[in-house]
């Protein structure tokens, strides 16, 4: 599960208000190299908590994106911004481990790369 | 410009919604509510391969060519002509300065002949191509690659044509070829070698007409929500576009069959990038953030149709019943547990889909999805598709199956923004669709009125149609 994903999910139990972001236990953590296409992370960009990333990226180990979201405009100028953006949003994989409501403390299992968002009959 | 577009003779209904989303893609612009031009030649049948359309540019043409599964080529028409000698006219009338740069002493050529509905000798096509010796080529002749290739295409008048619709009339065109397909793509592709398959796994050429109507291209995110084996996204990541999948069902996404043999193993096959993420989900009951919209530029799918494979929501027959209050699992049971899931009709499954479309498709996104539909003795007759304020339908192309039923391939573009007012209104007309779809299926569901067993009848009147020899005109079956 890469953290374009993560950034996606959040916990949906019924009741829940503030179910993201969803808190990482990293079990594997592995990187892959995946093509760097600057028109994608462009288009992502707009799209991205950016809290959320840094702090998932840091439960990943990787410390390197700045703490404010920078403005649009470094994403024409700063190619090493990036980078980094392309590294941590793509290039970070969680194999196995876990992603934790904030509120509840309920834990959604990653196996294998694959979360698995599925709500228990007594949460939906 | 007008130019000749020879498509191959299959899958009706899917090849002009092709061309124009193709073309769309390429930069043609087509105006709000319009679509491309289109004229017949003279004497043929809508169903006949032979198309004229307006582009505005020869590119965009080689574009839609080379990128189209239906499409066997797109030519300039030099001439046309019921006989030779009209032939011969037609193209002396053709303006100098659109065929001159095209016959230079420095360029090579070749003319090929290629007949439909019947079949020439090496003899016959040889003469035909010497007829032509009133048009100035001044370049060589080279077989293997040439600068130009020409195609002198002919058919006659006959009743029965090899299940192309009879022509009326003998033509005979002659064109510069502008565009053709790549034939290499079907059967590099094709299930038949796929790594990982499923039961309703897509086939290739159809993921793949399924991602030219989305307009699936790099720098895009296309999204399946019932992913199951892959096969959409493949296609979709093949013209480039990055991929994401979800599947209710984790064993088809997680597990596959194996290490080597799962949605992974499918895009390593092709050497294509991996899907960005797969998951599982219900769409029933989604993981997204709230706040989280328009993140994808097109949703590809084939919803379970509840005839060979059904949909699943959360809940468990019994709960969503209501016979059993939903249970609590006890906290050591918690980590293994597989929630129980329900029966997921094929409206609500829609409607959902519309719902997740409507909100996380971005402006002018595509929504491309199948819809089954049920056949009577004539045809599909009148149908009613599903519908959202969200939405234009731009296209409907209809699938053959069988006598019984076919199914349809949708394309919807967003155009209006996702708000709560809409999802009202939306919900408002699901819940009008829901009511009118339950009166056209007579049990219930379509799974039973597909499988139903024929009454003996019917098999009275069968019977008279199978003592009839004559090949009838397929039409639609292709």
């Amino acid at each position: 599960m890469r953290l374009i994903t993560h950034n996606m999910l959040s916990c949906n139990i019924k009741g829940v208000a503030n179910g993201f972001p969803l808190l990482i236990e990293a079990g594997k953590v592995i990187e892959k190299e995946v093509d760097f296409n600057p028109d994608f992370l462009r288009h992502m960009f707009a799209k991205i908590e950016w809290k959320a990333l840094v702090e998932g990226a840091r439960s990943m180990g990787y410390a390197e994106l700045p703490e404010d979201s920078p403005d649009a405009t470094v994403l024409d100028s700063d190619e090493s911004f990036l980078k980094k953006l392309h590294h941590a949003l793509l290039e970070l994989h969680l194999e196995e481990g876990a992603l934790v409501c904030p509120e509840t403390g309920r834990k959604f299992p990653v196996n294998k790369g694959i979360p698995n968002m599925l709500l228990h009959e007594d949460e939906v | 410009m007008w130019f000749l577009c020879v498509f191959y003779h299959r899958l009706l209904d899917f090849r002009k919604p092709e061309v124009e989303a193709l073309a769309e893609l390429f930069g043609e612009e087509i105006a709000e509510n319009e679509s491309l031009q289109w004229r017949l030649p003279e004497h043929h049948h809508n169903d006949t391969p032979f198309h004229f359309v307006q582009l505005s540019s020869e590119e965009i043409a080689r574009n839609i060519a080379k990128r189209s599964i239906l499409v066997k080529g797109m030519y300039e028409l030099w001439g046309e002509g019921t006989c030779y000698e009209e032939l011969k006219d037609s193209i002396q009338s053709y303006p100098d300065f659109r065929k001159l740069p095209f016959l230079t002493s420095g360029s090579t050529f070749r003319i090929s002949v290629e007949t439909f509905g019947k079949a020439l000798t090496f003899e016959e096509q040889k003469n035909r191509i010497q007829s032509l010796t009133y048009i100035p080529f001044e370049g060589r002749v080279n077989l293997k690659n040439p600068d130009h290739n020409f195609f002198l295409m002919e058919m006659d008048e006959s009743e029965e044509n090899n299940g192309l619709q009879p022509i009326l009339q003998r033509r005979i065109f002659f064109g510069r070829e502008v565009g053709f397909a790549d034939r290499k793509l079907l059967p590099t592709f094709q299930l038949k070698s796929r790594t990982y398959l499923g039961p309703t796994a897509m086939d290739a050429e159809m993921a793949f007409l399924m991602a030219n109507q989305a307009k699936a291209t790099s720098g895009k995110l296309v999204y399946d929500p019932f992913v199951g084996t892959g096969s959409i996204l493949v296609s979709a990541a093949r013209f480039g576009a990055m991929t994401m999948g979800a599947d209710i069902d984790i064993r088809v996404v997680r597990d596959g069959r194996g290490p080597d043999c799962n949605v992974w193993s499918n895009f390593k096959q092709y050497g294509l990038p991996m899907p960005v993420a797969l998951l599982r989900m219900d769409n029933n009951v989604t993981p997204w953030r709230s706040g989280l919209k328009e993140m994808f530029d097109a949703i590809i799918c084939d919803p379970p149709y509840g005839v060979r494979a059904g949909g699943r929501k959360s809940g468990g027959r019994k709960i969503l019943r209501g016979t059993v209050d939903p249970y609590t699992v006890p906290e050591d049971k918690r980590t293994d547990h597989i929630p129980s899931t329900g029966a997921y009709s094929l409206v609500e499954c829609v409607h959902d889909l519309l719902h997740l479309a409507a909100r996380m498709l971005v402006m002018k996104g595509r929504l491309v999805f199948f819809f089954p539909v049920l056949r009577d003795e004539n045809g599909s007759g009148e149908v009613k598709f599903p519908e959202h304020p969200c939405f234009k339908l731009v296209a409907v192309s209809e699938q053959i199956l069988s006598s019984r039923y076919s199914r349809v391939l949708l394309t919807m573009v967003k155009v209006e923004p996702y708000s709560e007012e809409i999802k009202e209104a939306a919900r408002l007309m699901h819940l009008e669709f829901r009511e009118n779809h339950l009166k056209w299926l007579e049990d219930g569901n379509i799974h039973s009125s597909v499988f139903k067993s024929i009454d003996s009848s019917q098999i009275n009147t069968d019977s008279k149609t199978f003592k009839d020899p004559k090949p009838k005109y397929r039409g639609k079956y292709v």
